[in-house]
């Protein structure tokens, strides 16, 4: 006689699940509003500390072609100013939008290294033929490795890097024409001086 | 004075809805007819607050065409010099005003089911009446506590800011509108859900009231979506149609459950099983337009359409969310046990191939779901930074579709309640045969194993032909004279031929997404006066100059497409560029036979006039938009069916039966 309202209790539970569900996920949102998070100023741990060793080979098909080479940490120190590392892909669209300023800041000198995260290179390449390729030196990182060690939130996000190789600044997000002029450029000049 | 008149109807659509709410939920709680006093002042608070909400949302707009800059929503997504079509669509292009755009529709939803439910039995009308009212007080106080769009600004600029560039495009002027019928629209299925909970009743009428509803908004958020994605293809200048941002997901996910609901609540029209099922389907739809509004606008997840961020907008629609779908869900859990499952049936059936469509698109969307949300999980739980893209949804997505459709074309030929499979394919031979012979086809002349285009033409083709052979042997093609067939064609129930051409029009669309998949491209310096080929098409670049817009100013490329020496058409790609906004955008330029675009867009240009020029040969591109628009003319079919006709006469339920004798195609019923 117990097997009845036992099944009735374990349907009862069933129709409660959803509802739990819910509620798990409220409690992320909430916990992710409340900690006032955002995802485009995730704070990083790396703020000020030089950035993680690594070393990437270049995208597939472009090693040496027109000084494409891979890169590592020691190479963004080389640098005379400041450089951009950028974390890219050709399926991220948010990428395609801050490509123009991308394409603008290359064209006035500032160094952009580009890491093309979790990408195929053909689709890599035909990004770049397509819309112009901004990046002074092409790294891939097809595991997402050196991106876990950058702590990248998501694709796109801008890494600035001073001269003696720390993160001064980052990113997570699409560099806007907003972003370029209210964010970065100030702080491209500060570090320049 | 327009905007103060918009903001006081503003708040009286909100009183209102506060009594529509009450009214409604206490009426029908009362003893037997004692509350029909009450119900109809319900009824009469939601044709106000309609009203209300009308003028807040022209109010708006009339500040938009006025140009007027004391306003500070219109000086930040408005200039003078911009076009009207864009002033107009200006008004819903930001957040604030697109709010109010959605308090706009919810409150015609209430004001419909008002006005249009007299068949509904009363206190079942008065809950799903009250219970919109309750979505409107939530988001009426939303727009009126934290995004006012009416708030003034002293002194007012000369100009505004200008639109996003981006956004001012016909495509995207009218692709919000349709996507918040859509979402908004599900909210009535959800009403309904929540009104049947209350009751604890659900049969074969509850089904029939809920369809129109859903396939209604099924329809809107279709061509919406549709619409969405067009703009993405020849806006964003690359070519690509689909790309799995949060934004989309968002859009999505309420499309491929509201599918599952369409399906699901035929069962319970006509078979009255699969209640509870249908009732969670209709809560998670309308759950899931609300999360999409969450996540665009609090900031919580990154994508490229989302507007400005603030923490406190955030925290409030988080907290109706939580009102909306926790209340939602736990009168679930309390009142759905209470309902019997009735109208049982076998696995081989039609109830048992469209609870196979069900659980496939209820899993999509929890693919989709996981997909989307699996960043912010990441970060939280385990403190690691991934984020999601493209690749995963591919890998996963397209698995699950492919039973789907093979499942697709089998369904529609079993009868209710027991099929036999082996007899249903059997009249597939047809099918399997074309199917056959364009995979070889395919292989033949594209020479290449491209697995996903080939995947999607034998699946179109084998859901088209499955699909036609449905219909052909209902209206007895080629077995009776053509003038028999003829006339029973047009005499089939709208229900169905909707269905037919629904489910055509998604074959049509799987084509479109194989033939994208084929997609030729040639991305080539050009200097004015050289050629490029494409696909047997030669293509000369005349040269580049510039061009004065309204609130641009534009390099405008000039390339002669010509084919065996034939002169075919001139292809015009411009790249703007917007002063104001300070954003530059490229304008495709695209040639199309209705079987193939030609596709050019216009990069950068150096000092000697040597020009980027990007060109694709698309084969079917545009189908992927025409299955959509013929999806979307299925639903419309299906939802002029007579049984859902107002005041249709009180023989519906006699021909509800008749009808559904006819539905199966097998004699035993």
């Amino acid at each position: 006689m117990t097997a009845a309202p036992r099944a009735m209790t374990t349907r009862r539970l069933l129709f409660l699940l959803p509802a739990a569900l819910f509620l798990v996920l409220s409690g992320a949102f909430a916990a992710w509003l409340l900690t006032g998070r955002d995802a485009r100023h995730v704070p990083s741990a790396l703020i000020d500390r030089p950035v993680p060793a690594f070393s990437l080979a270049a995208i597939e098909g472009m090693d040496g072609v027109a000084g494409n080479r891979g890169f590592a940490d020691a190479d963004l120190r080389g640098a005379a100013g400041p450089v951009l590392v950028n974390f890219w892909a050709s399926w991220c669209i948010p990428c395609l939008v801050e490509h123009p300023q991308l394409m603008r800041l290359a064209r006035e000198g500032v160094p952009i290294f580009g890491v093309n995260y979790k990408d195929k290179p053909e689709d890599a390449r035909a990004f770049l033929a397509r819309h112009g390729d901004p990046f002074r030196r092409h790294g891939a990182d097809r595991s997402g490795r050196v991106a876990v060690d950058f702590g990248v939130y998501g694709v796109p996000e801008t890494y600035l890097i001073d001269r003696d190789g720390r993160i001064r600044w980052r990113y997570a997000g699409p560099i806007t024409e907003a972003v370029l002029e209210g964010e970065l450029r100030p702080r491209l000049a500060a570090l320049r001086r | 004075m327009a905007p103060e008149l918009g903001h006081f109807a503003l708040a009286l659509a909100l009183v209102l809805s506060i009594a529509q709410a009450a009214l409604g939920l206490v009426g029908a709680a009362q003893p037997r007819g004692r509350g029909a006093v009450l119900m109809a002042g319900s009824a009469s608070a939601a044709l106000g607050q309609f009203l209300f909400a009308t003028i807040a949302f022209f109010a708006l707009m009339a500040s938009y065409i006025a140009s007027d800059f004391s306003v500070e929503n219109v000086v930040q997504n408005s200039h003078s010099a911009k076009p009207l079509l864009y002033k107009i669509s200006g008004t819903w292009g930001n957040h604030e005003g697109s709010m109010v755009l959605w308090c706009l529709i919810l409150a015609m939803c209430g004001a419909a089911v008002a006005l249009f439910g007299r068949q509904l039995p009363p206190t079942l009308k008065a809950r799903v009446i009250g219970v919109l009212g309750l979505i409107g007080v939530g988001f009426l106080a939303f727009v009126l506590f934290t995004s006012n769009p009416f708030a003034r600004i002293f002194p007012p600029p000369p100009d505004g800011r200008d639109l996003n560039p981006l956004l001012q495009d016909p495509g995207l002027a009218f692709h919000p509108p349709f996507l918040y019928l859509g979402y908004v629209g599900f909210s009535v299925s959800f009403a309904f859900a929540i009104a049947a909970l209350i009751e604890g009743r659900v049969d074969a009428a509850w089904g029939r009231w809920v369809r129109p509803w859903t396939l209604a908004a099924w329809v809107a958020l279709t061509l919406g979506i549709a619409l969405g994605s067009w703009w993405a293809y020849y806006e964003l200048g690359w070519g690509g149609f689909w790309f799995w941002d949060p934004v989309e997901n968002a859009s999505f996910m309420p499309w491929l459950l509201g599918t599952a609901l369409l399906h699901s609540a035929v069962v319970v029209e006509k078979r009255e099983a699969l209640k509870v099922w249908t009732i969670l389907l209709a809560i998670l739809t309308f759950s899931l337009s609300l999360l999409g509004t969450f996540l665009v606008r609090s900031g919580v997840l990154n994508s490229v359409h989302a507007f400005a961020n603030d923490p406190a907008r955030g925290i409030f629609i988080l907290l109706l969310l939580l009102l909306v779908v926790g209340g939602s869900l736990l009168l679930f859990a309390w009142r759905a046990p209470a309902l019997r499952p009735q109208g049982f049936f076998a696995p081989i059936s039609r109830e048992g191939g469209l609870v196979l469509n069900n659980l496939l698109l209820a899993t999509a969307t929890a693919t989709v779901f996981v997909g989307t949300l699996y960043p912010l999980f990441a970060e939280l739980v385990l403190e690691a930074k991934i984020s999601v893209g493209a690749p995963f949804f591919n890998a996963v997505f397209f698995p699950l579709m492919a039973p789907l459709v093979v499942a697709m074309a089998i369904g529609p030929l079993l009868p209710w309640k027991r099929g036999d499979l082996a007899a249903a394919l059997s009249r597939l031979a047809a099918a399997a045969a074309a199917t056959a012979f364009v995979a070889l086809l395919y292989l033949w002349i594209a020479g290449s194993a491209l697995l996903l285009p080939l995947l999607a033409f034998t699946l179109a083709t084998w859901l088209a032909v499955g699909t036609a052979t449905e219909l052909s042997e209902r209206i007895g093609l080629a077995r009776l004279p053509w003038r028999e067939s003829a006339r029973r064609l047009v005499r089939l129930p709208r229900a169905a031929l909707g269905m037919t051409v629904a489910h055509l029009g998604f074959a049509i669309t799987l084509a479109g997404i194989g033939g994208m998949g084929l997609a030729e491209e040639r991305i080539a310096l050009m200097r004015p006066g050289e050629t490029a080929t494409l696909a047997g098409y030669a293509i000369r670049f005349e040269g580049i100059g510039n061009v004065a817009g309204p609130n641009y100013v534009a390099a405008r490329a000039t390339l002669a497409v010509s084919r065996d020496g034939r002169p075919l058409a001139t292809l015009s790609p411009e790249r703007r560029s917007f002063p104001v906004a300070a954003m530059s955008t490229s304008e495709t330029a695209i040639r199309t036979t209705g079987f193939a675009d030609l596709y050019a867009a216009v990069g950068e240009s150096d000092a000697n006039g040597a020009t980027v020029i990007r060109l694709y040969h698309k084969p079917l591109a545009p189908w992927v938009w025409l299955g959509a628009l013929v999806m979307a003319l299925g639903g419309m079919l299906s939802l002029s069916d007579r049984r859902y006709r107002i005041g249709a006469p009180a023989r519906r339920r006699r021909e509800a039966d008749s009808e559904a004798a006819a539905h199966g195609a097998a004699p035993a019923e």
